[in-house]
């Protein structure tokens, strides 16, 4: 019996215990890229006809090669019209287990993309679709395609019609320049949001993908502020006494959540941002800092240092019932929850490294993904299958690199420079 | 031994000056001039007598003014280091802290900012927090021996300010620190 594409893609899934199958609790994973029992399913993704016809191909190519759940095959220069059923024949014979076709026309000004997805050793089609937007737009076309295509055949959504903010680091090791950028998740489009004339942290994105929140830190002080990414209005959240940081929305965008110091000692807090009224959530004299929110709002998790080292904790979202959830050896921070509420990832320092891990938010199965000299700050891709995290190497320069859930897909991301703290976007409406 | 003329120092002692109110200041206690020795007399090992013996010019040594950023950076130390993830103050720290409480009572026009400094063994948010304990450690202590706290703020670099760019222990004891920076008030 031969199962389709889809299937034996889904089977592969279910086999790495990725389907919401938990996996065993498991010592210090050895990070291996090339260890693993997924293969890519491998797919042809030839020239689509038309204007911008070979862009557009390669943009989703790149993306869902970039997953590691998919490895793209050279057509070595065959096309396939989209108005007619492919020579199935000649795609398997190429190794293609799937294959992408599509056209490009020019329609009123507008761009217009027809495109099928088609099974190859089943001889189906799997999808076909017509995507219209602006011929400027055509970058944003191809990702939507690219997350029609993983959730045809992986059966989640895909995430690469998304953005990431992040601190893009220059000028050496020492009064290095830190200031705020944003890209498209390919690495596409980068642009600075800030000057570098303050120093510029923790960037984080608001469910609508159109507001982030950072903290700026000058010799006079530290300031959180929101700035909308379509108007570049900038506004802070107010004056604090001491230094105020590590800031968050909560999912629904109405609080941000942050750290304030008084006195050398931090706590969290939360602002209301239809009333401007803050309220602290923790009252402690240890350090209380990196809150994150549960998807649904309702909790916080967050490092606090409470027990003696640095470890995470999770609380109601208005404060209150802290219960410790990492217990492993080593010092545990930068928390944050997947979009889908199933696991927390964090920093986790042990053994004179530094690792990525995941767990559950009751902390159990923990998992680590990564380790080197330095890996932080991670970050979930809007499908929760993904994170991007920092990675420096002893004396270097950070730069961004992503891993899946499993671990068994750790690579560079697609940007090349000096950066660190990324934030994720959920996928753009 | 060292030749050097003191005067050698005096291009350092203006870079001081002016790094005196960033955090980049070389280590004030193991960089700080040495007081010169006596030069020693040119070679007059005996021989043909006709050579003349010239006399070496004299030292001429350079020093801060009192009151001066230099003067504090130099002769006092603006900074104070601090063991891994922690924020108490040490011994060696509590002397130089002694001393900085002593000058700027001298002084009492000046107003200081402590800035809390970590290394990178640590994540960006917490290394933010431990920089603030140690800013406000220190802020603490010179209150304690008598600086009005009106005289002093804090703010905290997290591990964003090394002083040192190394990767190895040595480097990262030296950016475990709280660095007094002269805001205004000295002569």
């Amino acid at each position: 019996m031969r199962m389709s594409a889809a299937a034996l893609l889904i089977a592969c899934l279910v086999l790495a215990g990725l389907s919401g199958v938990p996996a065993p609790a498991r010592a210090e994973i050895e990070v291996d890229v090339n260890r693993g029992d997924i293969r890519p399913l491998p797919l042809s993704i030839p020239d689509f006809s038309g204007d911008r016809g070979g862009d557009i191909a390669r943009v989703i190519s790149d993306n869902l090669g970039r997953s590691g759940l998919f490895a793209p095959i050279d057509s070595g220069g065959r096309t396939a019209e989209v108005s007619t059923e492919p020579d199935f024949a000649v795609w398997k014979s190429l190794g293609a287990q799937a294959l992408l076709n599509g056209q490009v026309n020019l329609v009123d000004g507008r761009l217009q993309v027809d495109f099928r997805l088609w099974d190859t050793f089943a001889g189906q089609q799997l999808l076909g679709l017509q995507f219209t937007s602006t011929p400027e737009n055509w970058r944003r076309v191809a990702h939507k395609i690219s997350d029609a295509v993983y959730e045809r055949l992986t059966g989640e959504k895909g995430y690469f019609d998304s953005r990431v903010v992040f601190v893009s680091e220059s000028g050496g090791r020492l009064n290095r320049t830190l200031r705020l950028a944003v890209m498209d998740q390919d690495g596409a489009n980068p642009s600075y949001l800030t000057d570098g004339s303050e120093i510029a942290l923790s960037p984080r994105f608001s469910a609508s993908s159109q507001e982030i929140t950072y903290m700026s830190l000058r010799p006079s002080g530290s300031t959180v502020y929101l700035l909308n990414l379509e108007t570049g209005r900038r506004e802070s959240l107010g004056q604090f006494q001491g230094m105020v940081f590590a800031p968050r929305f909560s999912p629904d965008g109405a609080q941000v959540a942050f750290a304030v110091e008084r006195n050398g000692n931090s706590d969290i807090w939360v602002m209301n941002l239809v009333n401007r009224q803050s309220r602290r959530l923790t009252s402690d004299p240890a350090i209380d800092t990196s809150p994150a929110f549960s998807p649904d709002g309702s909790k916080v998790v967050f490092n606090s240092d409470r027990g003696g080292s640095p470890q995470l904790y999770v609380m109601d979202a208005s404060g209150g019932g802290a219960r410790r959830i990492s217990f492993g050896e080593g010092r545990y921070t930068s928390p944050v929850w997947s979009p889908n509420g199933d696991h927390i990832a964090f920093t986790r320092q042990s053994g004179g490294k530094f690792h990525i891990g995941v767990m559950r938010p009751d902390g159990s199965d923990e998992r680590t993904l990564t380790s080197s000299y330095m890996d932080e700050g991670p970050t979930w891709a809007p499908n929760s299958r993904v994170l991007l995290f920092s990675r420096q190497e002893a004396g270097g320069e950070p730069r961004l690199w992503t891993v899946d859930v499993t671990g068994r897909i750790l690579k560079p991301a697609p940007y090349s420079s000096g950066a660190s703290d990324p934030a994720w976007s959920p996928l753009i409406n | 031994m060292t030749r050097t003329s003191t005067l050698r120092w005096l291009p350092l002692l203006s870079a001081a000056a002016i790094l005196g109110a960033c955090q980049t200041t070389p280590k004030p206690a193991t960089e700080a001039p040495k007081t010169s020795e006596a030069a020693s007399p040119a070679d007059s090992a005996s021989g043909a007598g006709s050579v003349q013996p010239v006399r070496r010019p004299a030292p001429v040594t350079g020093t801060p003014l009192p009151g001066t950023v230099q003067d504090f950076v130099i002769n006092v130390s603006d900074r104070v280091f601090f063991d891994v993830d922690q924020y108490d103050v040490r011994e060696d720290a509590a002397v130089i802290l002694e001393r900085q409480a002593a000058w700027l009572k001298r002084y009492p026009a000046v107003q200081v900012r402590i800035e809390g400094n970590a290394d990178e063994r640590g994540t960006r948010e917490y290394n933010i927090a431990l920089g603030s304990r140690r800013a406000s450690a220190v802020r603490d202590y010179l209150v304690g021996l008598g600086v009005s706290p009106s005289r002093i703020s804090t703010v905290s670099f997290g591990k964003e300010r090394p002083i040192d760019p190394g990767a190895d222990d040595e480097a990262f004891r030296r950016n475990r620190n709280a660095h007094t920076a002269i805001v205004s008030g000295a002569r």
